[in-house]
């Protein structure tokens, strides 16, 4: 019997390449001396109109092909004329403003494109931005949130207020329920700007063949299919026309889901102009000023509770810093009002927020994606009510836990894929009990009082959260057996590190009875899979995994049915293992899925050996079709997975810091992780995702940081000065254990994993510091800086 | 003006290429661009990330912070170079693979090499030590844990080996 | 992030560096490039060419003797770091060595070059001044000396002339029975210091370096300071910077915190020696 692969920790399959130097990543396709690459002026100011762009100089460079400005681009395609896609509209979402490719007359951030050079290589293409004069009219910007309040100036002179959109949800009157309770406070809570900041930057390489008129884009996107609808409707071409390949991807989270991005259409526009292949790949230093940023938000908390510290009634208005466009809607600060909410029931809930326009890097979602906000926000008015009640933090998280017995779980808002914020399952009680082991909260006071007569300062946080997973609306998969045995999957998705080769794989493998080694997945292609979404907001394994399963499923449905005839036994009796179908203990009567699949496609021609065995001669009933009627031919299956609704995963974080009391270092003494994904399909795997995303969140939580002046100049746009941890920063050594409540949404009750992570790491060390130095912490991040002066300002 | 080019001759994984470069051509780009070694990665080009770390003459650098024709006639390993002839992979490719020590892949050439380096230095690295060895080197996936885990198992896989 | 073009010159030999730096005014020299190759990238600087010191036999040296250490403008972090004489006979320039970077950026940059490129935050110049070291400097125009507390003229900005080449630097010998101590503070393991001190205890008295707290490497004599007001006492010789990652306030904190710990160590290691010595 074949050991079943999900929940199996498999060695992965794509390392075999990246660990020899053989990843294909976007830089790595087209090089060849006759590629020619591209750069981008940007601009230098944060806000300016553009009185004239000269690029006389540039022509005359030896190696430079073209150089582009707005005015250029209509001629090309007319849709380029026009502002880049606002990809999620919303009904609340009254002024949406997006950029153009490049600038049109304004820039509203350091970094905006400008202009377009393709040359010989990147160094002759930069020595042409040098050249290119731009006359701005520096116009004063808006950086910041309560800069965009007070709305004394504009960002886009048609935003009054500089209000992109204002939304509100409630379950019933919030204030007045605070109003009629026992106990009540008030809290304000902010988070500053961070980024995704993956090791590789964006990149695009396009190659237009005119012999058949159809145009191949590689770019390092977490949507295939989004590039290419984007790039068809820009430069006029059909669908049919546009092949999108994402090749390995040197890691996304959250920024490169935005798309188009300026240069996903001008290289390919370019390609086409040139007939030849053109490159773009991202620098650092652009990567900072010209990709997303996000997480800047401030909030203000309303909040009535009983003696127990149960939530009676919350009220929560916040604003969201959207940077100077907005082309991917309000989802980040919609997943903040909804999954603010976490693990809790209160009474009644009322959330507003404003997503306010500023002349500064513009704001898409960055792994987690609005939760870590949400989260830094109840987890902070949890630890708020336990202090003003003196009880245990836990206990009184435990007081508000919706109960096992509750799911499916209704909140009564609209989530963000525009469907009902329903739970659809979760044990939460369990998961604080394993937190509070791991972590050893109830030997903690001995630790403390242990610790202090040494002299030294300690201090414990944990935060707990919701994170709704697996949104819709589809994903689709192929599955497919060559007469070798070997089975092909492609599923629309893009890969970021994920390891869907291995996982997918092991789905196939444990569904179709067939080989690990013998499956190999295909993801972001859209020759492959032309219809699917993207990979974000946790919902790979959700959705193309469901989707593998689904259409290993058919395939084996198939399998059977040929086999069955063949081997003149009944469906029922049959089982597969290894690729060899047999007849339930008589394992002398087999078929491997090699011949099956020859089998299924009855040939007129012979081209070797096997297919000998599928040719009119040797096979088919000649008084039937040699396709049934309701078949296809061919070994395959095709399946799409689209779930009513998003499954909710869960967890807890809890932290043990060490603050220096003259240096106000922080030191992480203990990390401990209980995560609940449902079924798991490869611990490793998850295990890995989630000391990526801790490490992410300490990295939050502790380091990083997009640091604007008045003028709109971002500070830190180096690895110098954007404090990306090293090994030294990160915990040495993270305490997992998993919970696994299935979800009922999907046929492995699987939930994602991807985000998980990241999502309460400024609560938790927020919460700690706090415990540690007995001084509320209400913004995040906190540097040793920060904590020097709180501290002096507690003193004081 | 056409720019001066420069011949330069880097005997890359034991292998000798003859290029004519500018003097600006970065090592990072000469290898990935002129001599198709893709292998090695750029992430940032300002010295801090790791990812193009290759050694030269034995010794990890940093690729983009070394001009090509400043270091003609010198041996460069990059991670091809890893790879043992018959294909197969070293003691700390093979530690990768089985700690799950990379995700997206990005940055792992420049941690293997540096840590081949490492090894060959101080073969049995303390778990201090064997952090300390890759403190150097930016990774946005994997949180460190596994690769940290990598080092100790390529010391243990080398061991056994009698080889790094 | 690519370099703006530039001419490059290898020179087999000193005179024909310094003659090819003495023709053109707008040239730089190159050692390691650790600093030098970001500028370039960034376009942050453009020579107009590189003078290249790879090809100059015997700069690679470091020599020591009881009186101190000399390295040579070519030799690597790493080297210097390695060599148990220079830990021996200087052990405050291993100390700080150690701070310097990560191994791969030590692999390759130079501490001549660290120690000319005059940065306020590096270690190397802060203990170059708190020794009372030297640098070697030549031209066309021939050598000189130029001492340490007139090397630094502000931030990056070093009394080396256009068309100078520092062949070496100089750190004097620890006197028997003398102390040293290093510690910074740094966001992260081998950035840039937040603030870092170095200290000398001898029968002089006892001296502390600055890094990353003024605009150049400081030193400030807190010979007869009493414990606990160490920190304040070299407050009054400093004036701490603000940046994005500290307040001028939180690195004045640094600097008492660090002054009271290194000095301390200083004295601790003095006594140890002492005992040694014996």
């Amino acid at each position: 019997m074949t050991t079943k692969l999900m929940g199996q920790g498999v060695q992965r399959v794509e390392d075999q390449r990246f660990l020899r130097g053989h990843g294909r990543y976007v830089d790595d396709v087209a090089v060849d001396p006759a590629t020619l690459h591209a750069a981008v002026l940007r601009s230098p100011h944060a806000h300016a109109r553009i009185l004239d762009v000269d690029v006389d100089a540039v022509l005359d460079l030896e190696g430079v092909h073209l150089v582009w400005t707005h005015e250029d681009l209509a001629g090309l395609s007319a849709p380029m004329a026009d502002p880049l896609p606002l990809l999620i509209p919303h009904p609340t979402l009254t002024h949406g403003r997006t950029q153009h490719a490049l600038a049109a007359g304004e820039v509203n951030y350091a970094g905006e494109a400008v202009a377009f050079v393709v040359a010989d290589d990147r160094y002759v293409a930069e020595d042409a931005l040098d050249r290119i004069r731009v006359t701005y009219d520096v116009l004063p910007p808006v950086v910041g949130i309560e800069a965009a309040r007070a709305a004394d100036r504009l960002v886009h002179d048609d935003v009054p207020g500089n209000v992109a959109a204002r939304m509100v949800q409630e379950t019933g009157d919030a204030p007045a329920a605070i109003a009629a309770a026992p106990h009540r406070l008030a809290l304000d809570l902010t988070v500053e700007r961070s980024a995704s900041t993956p090791l590789e930057g964006r990149g695009t390489v396009a190659r237009w063949d005119p012999d058949v008129g159809r145009l191949t884009v590689w770019t390092s996107t977490q949507s295939s299919t989004g590039v290419r609808a984007a790039v068809a409707v820009k430069l006029g071409l059909d669908l049919g026309q546009v092949d999108v390949i994402t090749p390995d991807v040197g890691g996304g989270f959250g920024v490169k889901i935005n798309h188009p991005w300026p240069e996903e259409l001008l290289v390919p526009l370019a390609a086409r102009a040139l007939g030849r292949t053109v490159k773009f790949t991202e620098d650092r230093r652009e990567h900072f000023v010209s990709s997303a940023h996000e997480r800047g938000q401030v909030h203000h908390v309303e909040v009535g509770f009983d003696d127990d510290g149960r939530l009676l009634g919350l009220d929560v208005e916040f604003w969201h810093d959207h940077g100077a466009y907005i082309p991917y809607g309000l989802i980040v600060p919609i997943i903040t009002s909804t999954q603010l909410l976490g693990p809790y029931k209160p009474a009644v809930y009322r959330v507003a927020f404003e997503s306010l326009y500023t002349n500064t890097v513009m704001v898409t979602p960055y792994r987690g994606a609005g939760r870590p906000q949400g989260c830094f926000v109840m987890e902070r008015t949890m630890d708020a009510i336990a202090r003003y009640l003196g009880k245990d933090r836990a206990e009184v998280r435990a007081a508000n836990f919706i109960q096992p017995d509750e799911f499916p779980f209704d909140q009564g808002l609209v989530f963000q894929d525009g469907r009902e914020l329903e739970y659809d399952s979760g044990d939460y009680p369990a998961s604080l009990e394993k937190i509070k082991t791991l972590i050893g909260w109830d030997d903690f006071p001995t630790f403390r009082k242990a610790m202090a007569e040494q002299g030294r300062r300690v201090g414990i946080g944990l935060a707990c959260y919701v994170e709704g997973t697996g949104v819709g609306p589809y994903e689709g998969a192929h599955v497919h057996v060559e007469t070798t045995g070997k089975v092909k999957v492609a599923t629309g998705l893009t890969t970021q590190g994920q390891g869907h080769a291995t996982v997918f794989a092991q789905l196939v493998a444990d569904e179709l009875g067939v080989r690990f080694e013998d499956v190999e997945v295909v993801t972001g292609d859209t020759r492959r899979m032309p219809y699917a979404v993207g990979t974000f907001a946790s919902r790979a394994a959700v959705m193309s995994g469901s989707a593998i399963h689904l259409a290993a499923t058919r395939t084996r449905e198939k399998v059977l049915r040929i086999a069955a005839e063949a081997l003149e036994a009944d469906e029922q009796d049959l089982e597969i293992v290894d690729g060899v179908v047999s007849v339930k203990g008589s394992p002398g009567t087999s078929l491997d899925l090699g011949t099956i699949a020859v089998l299924s496609n009855p040939l007129r021609y012979a081209f070797d050996e096997a297919s000998k065995a599928a040719t009119q001669f040797s096979v088919g009933d000649p008084g039937r079709p040699p396709v049934p009627e309701d078949d296809e031919p061919g070994l395959e299956g095709r399946d799409f997975y689209s779930p009513e609704r998003a499954t909710f995963a869960s967890g807890m974080h809890a932290v043990i810091v060490e603050t220096d009391p003259d240096a106000a270092e922080v030191r992480i003494l203990k990390y401990a992780v209980v995560h609940d994904c449902g079924r798991l399909i490869n611990p490793m795997i998850v295990e890995g995702q989630i000391h990526g995303g801790v490490a992410q969140g300490v990295a939050g939580a502790l380091y990083e940081r997009m640091v604007y002046d008045e003028a709109g100049q971002l500070q830190n746009a180096s690895f110098m000065d954007f404090l990306m941890p090293y090994a030294t920063e990160i915990p040495d050594g993270i305490d997992i254990d998993h919970l696994e409540t299935p979800s009922p949404l999907n046929p492995l009750g699987i939930k994602g994993a991807g985000e998980a992570g990241v999502i309460p790491s400024a609560a938790v060390f927020a919460a700690a510091i706090e415990d540690a130095e007995r001084i509320p912490i209400t913004a995040m991040p906190i540097s040793p800086s920060e904590l020097f002066h709180l501290r002096q300002e507690h003193t004081r | 003006m056409t720019e001066e080019l420069h011949d330069v001759r880097l005997d890359v994984n034991g292998t000798a290429y003859d290029v004519r470069v500018p003097a600006r051509r970065l090592l990072s780009d000469a290898l990935r661009h002129d001599l198709g070694l893709t292998g090695t990665h750029v992430g940032c080009e300002h010295g801090v990330c790791g990812s193009c770390t290759v050694l030269l003459d034995g010794a990890p650098v940093r690729a983009c912070l070394v001009l090509a024709v400043s270091v003609s006639g010198q041996r460069v390993t990059t991670v091809e170079g890893l790879t043992r002839p018959d294909g197969s992979l070293g003691p700390v490719q093979q530690a990768f693979a089985e700690c799950h020590g990379l995700q997206c892949g990005f940055c792992t050439p420049g941690f293997l090499t540096t840590i081949t380096a490492g090894l060959r230095d101080n073969p049995a690295p303390t778990h201090d030590e064997a952090r300390e060895m890759v403190a150097g080197n930016l990774c946005r996936c994997t949180g460190y844990q596994n690769i940290v885990r990598a080092v100790e198992r390529a010391a243990e896989l080398a061991a056994t080996e009698g080889r790094p | 992030m690519k370099p703006a073009p530039f001419a490059y010159h290898r020179p087999a030999s000193l005179d024909e560096a310094l003659t090819t730096l003495a023709g053109d005014p707008h040239a730089k020299v190159l050692a390691g490039g650790q600093s030098l190759v970001p500028l370039l990238s960034m376009r942050l600087a453009q020579p107009s060419a590189l003078v290249d010191l790879a090809g100059i036999p015997g700069l690679d040296g470091i020599e020591v003797d009881e009186h101190g250490v000399r390295v040579g403008a070519l030799a690597r972090h790493s080297a210097v770091l390695a060599s148990a004489d220079v830990r021996r006979v200087q052990p405050l320039v291993g100390l700080a060595l150690a701070h310097v970077a990560h191994a791969t950026i030590r692999n390759r940059g130079t501490t001549v070059g660290s120690v000319v490129h005059a940065d306020a935050a590096a270690e190397m110049p802060a203990v170059l001044a708190l020794l009372g070291g030297s640098v070697e400097a030549a031209s066309v125009r021939g050598t000189r000396t130029i001492a340490a507390d007139e090397l630094y003229l502000g931030p990056l900005e070093s009394s080396l002339a256009p068309d100078e080449i520092a062949t070496s630097a100089w750190f004097p010998a620890l006197p028997p029975g003398a102390g040293v101590a290093f510690e910074e503070v740094a966001r992260r393991q081998g950035d840039y210091a937040l603030a870092g001190v170095a200290a000398v205890a001898d029968d002089a008295g006892v001296r502390a370096g600055y890094l990353s707290v003024c605009e150049v490497p400081t030193v400030v004599d807190l010979t007869d300071v009493p414990a606990g007001g160490r920190g304040d006492a070299a407050l009054a010789r400093l004036d701490p910077a603000e940046d994005i990652h500290a307040t001028a306030a939180y690195r004045s904190q640094l600097v008492r915190v660090l002054t009271e710990r290194v000095v301390e160590s200083a004295l601790v290691s003095r006594r140890d020696r002492a005992g040694e010595g014996r």
